[in-house]
């Protein structure tokens, strides 16, 4: 278990490789050399090769996350490029774009190039995501062109929603000459209030302030009539509510161009989870009703919501074990978010490979990544997934620096068993 | 197990019937000895119990001192204003070096929700809980349905109002979640906007005429408002609040009625309730605050004493 190189030829042997972006299966196996591919199909056996059996398995290209946070700069007790690195290809993904919201702020082309300098070794690719205003203080907008420049995929105040209508309509019209999407955490402040969890029975029950589904849907209606008329490129993250997922469709069939996504943990979870008060469940956006995690997975399977992101987000044990009000959000997401969104998914009607489009052809679309490639000369970028495998998602399967997650002891179907990205290999199963 | 089914009395939300008419069966015993020249009894002897209170109280922590003190435990007083929680020490640290000190049981208040459950995961010692933030006062739903028992015998079928700021209340919560339990009826009565949202699914009443409610109670619970929530965007107004909800003289005298008035206190004489209804025939207010020790001896005794 975990990372390692490969020498010499690997192997992937007799699997079903699906290429995410033809939407195409074969059967046959995969020749890795140097971290390329050397050959797929039938091909010439050289003698020295370490082989894999992929049998039963299906090969695709690496998973992409467009929503992560790996803590770096400020917060390397909780995460770092390199940790979280270790996570997300433990998950099976091979590209991460990670969020601004660090210490000292992703706001500068300085601190753009930070990241990319920083993350250039690692087994990983790492974008970097900008903020929308200097500081994330919601006042002025940063320097959007220069941090695009320096490599910044897109850009977001993260957890701090963009208040402020009249900045967020320049943000859109802004960035939308650079061609990247404006990231806006779609929530009314002011309706969320001192809020925690949910609003609803369980709320009154715990006697923990509610955060209303209306919070995040008054904003969402904002962005989106604001990206209509500006025709600016709005991304919604992490949608949590059936009304937000109305919203979104309504507008999408109108033929505005706009692109949401889904953590597996709102299609997983409900607020009914957090009876016993558990830190780990606390996040942002809250887990909502039954109710409201069916409209995400009809959304999903609809089209109305375009892919899923993890949110990864790691915190101390010693910040997750503060009562709950004090108690940071976030929970870790890239270790378990294909076992969790494959059982849910699965369950509701989706194929695996629908899975698979979701964690990589259709994130790498939201940010305009490049394609990846099945084919003779293309570097290594694959995950060997076995779609029966049941496990239960344990300690061992977390390799984030933190451990907050509600996840440890669920089951799960399905598994990316292996990561391959350039000569790295991280086996995910011993 | 003692003579409670649960180790700990965190809520009153999943306790059973058993166990709450058991709690009330015993204080009436404690009632008396309450009422005895020698108010001490030595069931607790060789007990320490440590009253950790992290918010400001005067009423319950002198209660629940009260009630320790009359069962002959060791006790120990420890506020947060005086503590170390203001160094930086965490919530942990500071309950596990007390607990190191071999207490037996924790009495605790918190201002937030859950602090007391996660406090019997970080010591080994029966919890009980003095008021979570806005979720539970379980001994104060204990004591307001003692109270109600004593006056009526009974609580089965029994109608109660709970006026005020549902919302904020952790005594409300109790009461609806202890009485519902025992067959009581509850209507909750006070501004739309202080009462939360899916409370009727906890099997109450919602009406928001403060005048059909008192026609139709046995008994009202009155909450104390908060005088931080006026003029916040909350209550307008005194005037507002006690004309469409306040318990007035006035109001008392035109309904022409037998019904019981409860308070929990502390009180805001001329707001939600008036001095000639506080004082008068028909509020037990004082009686709730002797059968406070007398309910607290009584979980504690079947918490710490002696099995049956």
């Amino acid at each position: 278990m975990g990372l390692s190189k490969y020498k010499g030829y690997l192997l992937l042997k007799n699997g079903k490789i699906f290429d995410p972006y033809k939407d195409r299966t074969i059967t046959g196996s995969i020749l890795l050399k140097n971290g390329k591919i050397e050959a797929v199909g039938n091909t010439d056996l050289p003698e020295d090769r370490t082989e894999l059996d992929c049998t039963g398995k299906i090969i695709t290209v690496g998973f992409t996350d467009i929503h992560a946070h790996f803590r770096e700069p400020g917060r390397e007790d909780k995460e770092t490029l390199e940790t979280g690195s270790l996570a997300a290809l433990a998950g099976g993904f091979t590209e991460v774009c990670v969020m601004p919201n660090t210490a000292p702020v992703l706001d500068t082309p300085e601190s753009i190039r930070f990241i990319n300098e920083k993350a250039a070794g690692l087994p990983v690719k790492i974008h970097p995501i900008g903020a929308i205003t200097t500081g994330q203080k919601g006042e002025g907008l940063a320097e959007i062109g220069e941090m695009v420049r320096a490599g910044a995929v897109g850009i977001s105040d993260d957890g701090i929603p963009l208040a402020n209508g009249l900045l967020m309509r320049y943000a859109l019209e802004y960035a939308g000459m650079y061609g990247i999407p404006v990231i806006n955490h779609a929530e009314d402040i002011k309706l969320r209030d001192a809020g925690q969890i949910n609003e609803g029975e369980l709320s009154t029950r715990l006697g923990l302030p509610g955060i209303p589904d209306i919070s995040e849907s008054v904003m969402v209606y904002r962005d989106l009539a604001l990206a209509e008329f500006t025709s600016g490129r709005l991304h919604i993250p992490h949608v949590s509510s059936r009304k937000s997922v109305d919203l979104i469709r309504q507008f999408k069939l109108k033929g505005v161009y706009v692109t949401a996504e889904v953590s597996p943990h709102h299609l997983g979870l409900t607020d009914g989870a957090i009876r016993d008060f558990d830190t780990n469940l606390k996040v942002a956006p809250p887990l909502r009703s039954e109710n409201d995690r069916l409209a995400l997975i009809e959304g999903l399977l609809e089209g109305t919501l375009d892919c899923i992101a993890t949110d990864h987000a790691p915190h101390t044990l010693e910040e997750k074990e503060k009562d709950f009000i004090n108690a940071p959000c976030g929970m870790l997401g890239l270790e378990s978010a294909f076992g969790m969104a494959h059982t849910v998914l699965t369950a509701a009607g989706a194929s695996t490979l629908d899975v698979i489009k979701w964690f990589t052809v259709k994130p790498q679309k939201v940010l305009n990544l490049q394609t990846k490639q099945i084919v003779k000369g293309a570097p290594a970028d694959l995950v060997v997934i076995d779609p029966r495998c049941e496990w239960t998602f344990e300690k061992e399967n977390i390799f984030s620096r933190s451990q907050n997650t509600p996840m440890r002891g669920m089951r799960f179907k399905g598994k990316p068993e292996l990561t391959i990205r350039a000569k790295y290999i991280f086996r995910a199963t011993d | 197990m003692g003579n409670l089914t649960r180790e700990h009395f965190l809520d009153l939300e999943t306790a059973p019937k058993q166990d709450l008419q058991k709690i009330i069966d015993t204080a009436y015993t404690f009632r008396e000895v309450l009422d005895r020249p020698i108010k001490k009894v030595p069931s607790l002897t060789g007990r320490n119990i440590v009253n950790l209170f992290f918010e400001n109280s005067t009423r319950t922590r002198m209660s629940f001192e009260l009630a320790e003190k009359r069962l002959s435990a060791d006790v120990i007083n420890f506020s947060a204003s005086s503590s170390s929680l203001t160094k930086g020490e965490s919530l942990k640290d500071t309950v596990q070096n007390i607990h190191s000190m071999k207490m037996d049981a924790v009495i605790m208040r918190h201002p937030t929700p859950g602090s007391v459950l996660k406090l019997t995961r970080f010591v080994d010692a029966t919890v009980i809980n003095a008021g979570d933030g806005t979720h539970e006062h379980p001994t104060q739903g204990m004591l307001d349905m003692m109270s109600l028992h004593e006056k009526f015998g009974r609580l089965e079928g029994l109608k109660v109002g709970i006026i005020g700021d549902i919302l904020h209340s952790r005594v409300a919560l109790s009461n609806i979640f202890g009485l519902t339990t025992m067959g009581a009826k509850v209507t909750l009565c006070g501004p739309p906007h202080l009462i939360p949202g899916g409370v009727k699914e906890l099997g109450v009443q919602v009406n928001h005429d403060i005048d059909e409610v008192i026609e139709w109670a046995d008994a009202l619970n009155v909450l104390r408002i908060q005088r931080e929530r006026m003029g916040v965007g909350l209550i307008p107004s005194v005037r507002e609040y006690r004309d469409f909800f306040g318990i007035t003289a006035e109001r008392m005298r035109n309904h022409k009625k037998e019904i019981v008035i409860m308070h929990p206190g502390p009180m805001n004489r001329g707001v939600e309730i008036d001095s000639v209804v506080a004082d008068g025939g028909q509020a037990i207010i004082l009686d709730q605050v002797l059968n406070g020790v007398a309910v607290r001896m009584s979980i504690l005794y079947l918490l710490l004493g002696p099995n049956d």
